[in-house]
């Protein structure tokens, strides 16, 4: 009798055991972000070709500041296909790094979940104050009229890479500046068996970049004013239109990219299949991909007729990735100080380089490092006709519903249908209706 | 020593009064110790399975979009009105929720009908002893006992348009086709689907029916063979009739497995799925954490789970008493 009450007190202590530190897991531990004010927690995007090569970038760094302040940096570089899952689920369990990389597009979608510090005007004085940064990536941070939900720390911009050997070849002598050119180059180019110009199809992000900017060049926005979707405009119908047409009726882009999302089309363009890609900062990219870097031009992405500007003559997005401070952080003065260390002049000189990415702080642009000809091209870019994409807190969904019926009009287009007026409209239609009621 | 040698007949001198509750307490005892037993595998049940579950539901009922996820106390409750949406198949929500869900049944009955035949078939075949059995045996296995992610990975690969196997095969060496066909894509991701699910599936099936053949006694066969029994019908009126228990279990574990299948589609497909292969899992995984809406998500996830219980229930009640009549 006495082994059996013995054993069955042993089962319910061990059961309310269990459920107390199952219980108890999540407001004690987890997370990691420190209490310790020694410590602190930095979720980094992947910026290099490998998340191993964005360890050896930053490691160096985390162990300067470390030097500098006492205060350790525990490092983890997550997958951009990771990135914004994961930061749901820490916002929704207040369980989160300290320190993180958000897309900048991402920038007014987070800041409405309240789950980042704002940048008011006393948290910016802390890293040397708002001035010090490049206007236009400071327009990719939040909603306008809000503090900034996120701080600049590289600078990216679209360009257009070409292969100096095929246009040689197909006797192309200077890149196209306008879409025509473009499709008039690109018979030459298919005259010599390349294919002309690469392209994420099924790569919803990557579909919602170069739509942005067919829109601007059509003088549309996928947004009112007061932030309303607007996605069956005729403008912006015809901007979507246009795009997909590349592949659909001018047939530049070949129709196997309808499926392209894993960068493939970068592979192609860096093994020498394929003569012009539309990218962000390809540079360190194609460099690891084993592309000389003599073997590729750089110039602006094409408008639809003169130089590259302001309205619609924008030819870029403003890309990048901002840095940000978890408000449920237990060190939040520790990790201000981190985000001062990583934008102060001498880091971004450092990172910027390393990632081949144009640096958002103006004193670090200046810098004779980012005066190479590739450079020139990006930073003209982001100083004069780059623009951000839509800041309202529905940019996530946006980028969902319409990079999504982009995806499936460029499937359309590889299957031999037809893309018309009416069907990009149609699928418009249905990316608006599951925009949330705002 | 003496003091116990008196207290103890005073004790015994009131028999019924005071044993009774001795007694009671002993039952209760032994009845209780099993309770108590299992009391820390309910708990942990109560915490792993019921908790998430009632959490799930409970946020269905509240407008949980990105406004509100960094504090839930502060969504405010929307009734019924996620179910509303999710089930208004006019609106564009609701009747890309049918689509999906139509999409999902059909899906299911083709991968399970062919895991069950192809896996049945298997199995019969490999029930007579001949070289190689058990080498062939362990191969069948292999797709079932690979890591899902890396297995379909190898199909993404196979199924691309540019340099994919499937083509080379299909397009390039046999020509049955006039252009290379789109798997990922369009409409043939159905199929591609379709194809992964069942060659994942078929030898979880292929096992558990071998399985049930060893039960089958060699006689039953013996007998039907001097009656005139042909293998045709030595098969249809022995040992699929013997496999019946089986194969209700069988079914209905294939039929849960393929129409929660989150995996397979997301590993194919990624985020969006084409709409063609739009299963029901990935669809909720889109309208919760893409669109950032998880009330409407778990709306969406009570929904499947009321319709898998009440296919399960239907399909236990049918099955069990099919089976008692015909027994009987």
């Amino acid at each position: 009798m006495r082994s059996i009450r013995a054993a069955a007190v042993g089962a319910v202590t061990m059961s309310l055991a269990l459920a107390a530190t199952a219980c108890g897991g999540g407001s004690s531990s987890g997370g990691g972000s420190g209490d310790s004010p020694k410590t602190l927690t930095y979720w980094a995007s992947n910026q290099g070709a490998s998340i191993a090569i964005d360890k050896k970038v930053l490691q160096p760094e985390l162990a300067k500041f470390q030097k500098q302040t006492g205060i350790k940096v525990k490092l983890e570089v997550v997958p951009w296909s990771d990135l914004l899952n994961r930061i749901l689920t820490a916002t929704t369990s207040g369980q989160g790094p300290d320190v993180l990389n958000i897309g900048n597009t991402w920038s007014a979608s987070l800041q409405a979940t309240g789950a980042l510090l704002p940048w008011d005007g006393e948290n910016f004085a802390r890293i040397g104050g708002k001035d010090r940064f490049v206007d236009s990536a400071l327009g990719s941070t939040g909603v306008r009229g809000k503090d900034p939900a996120a701080v600049p720390l590289y600078s990216m911009a679209y360009a257009l890479y070409y292969n100096k050997q095929i246009f040689a070849d197909a006797g192309i002598s200077k890149p196209p500046a306008t879409w025509d050119e473009l499709i008039a180059d690109g018979r030459k180019i298919k005259a010599k068996g390349k294919s002309v110009l690469g392209a994420e199809g099924a790569n919803v992000s990557e579909n919602i970049h170069h739509v942005f900017v067919f829109a601007k060049q059509h003088d549309a926005d996928f947004f009112t004013a007061d932030g309303r979707p607007d996605f069956t405009n005729p403008e912006v119908v015809g901007a979507v239109k246009q795009y997909v047409d590349l592949m659909a009726e001018d047939k530049v882009i070949p129709t196997g990219d309808a499926e392209y999302a894993q960068n493939q089309s970068v592979s192609d363009f860096a093994k020498g299949k394929q003569a012009m890609l539309l990218w962000q900062s390809a540079a360190s990219n194609l460099k690891a991909q084993g592309m000389s870097e003599n073997a590729y031009g750089i110039a602006p992405v094409p408008v639809q007729s003169g130089t590259p500007g302001t309205g619609a003559q924008t030819n870029s997005m403003v890309a990048g990735i901002n840095i940000a401070v978890f408000k449920n952080s237990h060190n939040v003065d520790g990790a201000t100080k981190f985000v001062k260390f990583m934008t102060s002049d001498a880091e971004q000189k450092v990172l910027n380089t390393a990632y081949t990415t144009i640096p958002p702080v103006k004193a670090a642009q200046a810098d004779t490092a980012f005066n190479s000809p590739s450079n020139a091209v990006l930073k003209s870019t982001l100083a004069t006709s780059a623009a951000p994409l839509p800041q309202v807190a529905s940019e996530s969904q946006f980028e969902t519903a319409v990079g999504t019926a982009v995806k499936d009009l460029f499937a359309d287009a590889a299957a031999g249908r037809a893309v018309t007026t009416d069907s990009v409209r149609a699928r418009l239609e249905k990316a608006q209706q599951q925009m949330p009621a705002a | 020593m003496t003091s116990t040698a008196l207290k103890e007949p005073v004790r015994r001198t009131p028999p019924g009064a005071a044993r009774e509750p001795r007694r009671r307490t002993g039952r209760i005892r032994r009845v209780g110790l099993p309770y108590l037993l299992l009391l820390p595998a309910l708990l942990l049940e109560l915490l792993v399975h019921l908790v998430p579950m009632v959490i799930g539901i409970v946020m269905s009922f509240k407008e949980l979009t990105q406004f509100y996820i960094r504090d839930w106390g502060s969504a405010p409750w929307s009734g019924l009105g996620n179910y509303e949406v999710s089930v208004d198949f006019d609106a564009p929500v609701g009747e890309a929720l049918l689509h999906s869900f139509l999409t999902t049944v059909g899906f299911t009955l083709l991968s399970v009908g062919l895991c069950w035949l192809v896996g049945t078939a298997a199995a019969i075949f490999m029930q007579d002893t001949f070289r190689g059995r058990g080498l062939l045996r362990a191969l069948f296995l292999v797709p079932y006992a690979l890591p899902v992610y890396a297995a379909v990975i190898t199909w993404v690969f196979m199924f691309q348009h540019d340099n994919g196997l499937v083509n080379h095969v299909l397009h390039d060496q046999l020509h049955l086709t006039d252009e290379p066909s789109f798997w990922l894509i369009g409409d043939n991701s159905f199929y591609a689907l379709l194809a992964v699910s069942v060659w994942k599936g078929w030898p979880f099936a292929f096992l558990i029916v071998m399985a049930g053949l060893q039960n089958i006694p060699k006689e039953l066969y013996e007998a039907a063979a001097l009656d005139g029994a042909g293998v045709w019908q030595q098969i249809r009126r022995i040992t699929l009739p013997s496999l019946r228990p089986v194969n209700q279990v069988l079914v209905l574990v294939l039929f849960l497995w393929t129409f929660n299948d989150f995996n397979t589609p997301y590993v194919l497909f990624g985020k969006s799925a084409p709409e063609a292969a739009d299963l029901i899992s990935v669809h909720i995984y889109q309208a919760s954490f893409v669109t950032w809406n998880f009330g409407t998500g778990s709306a969406m996830s009570v929904l499947l789970l009321l319709f898998l219980l009440a296919v399960t229930g239907a399909y236990l009640l049918f099955t069990s008493r099919g089976r008692r009549t015909a027994d009987g």
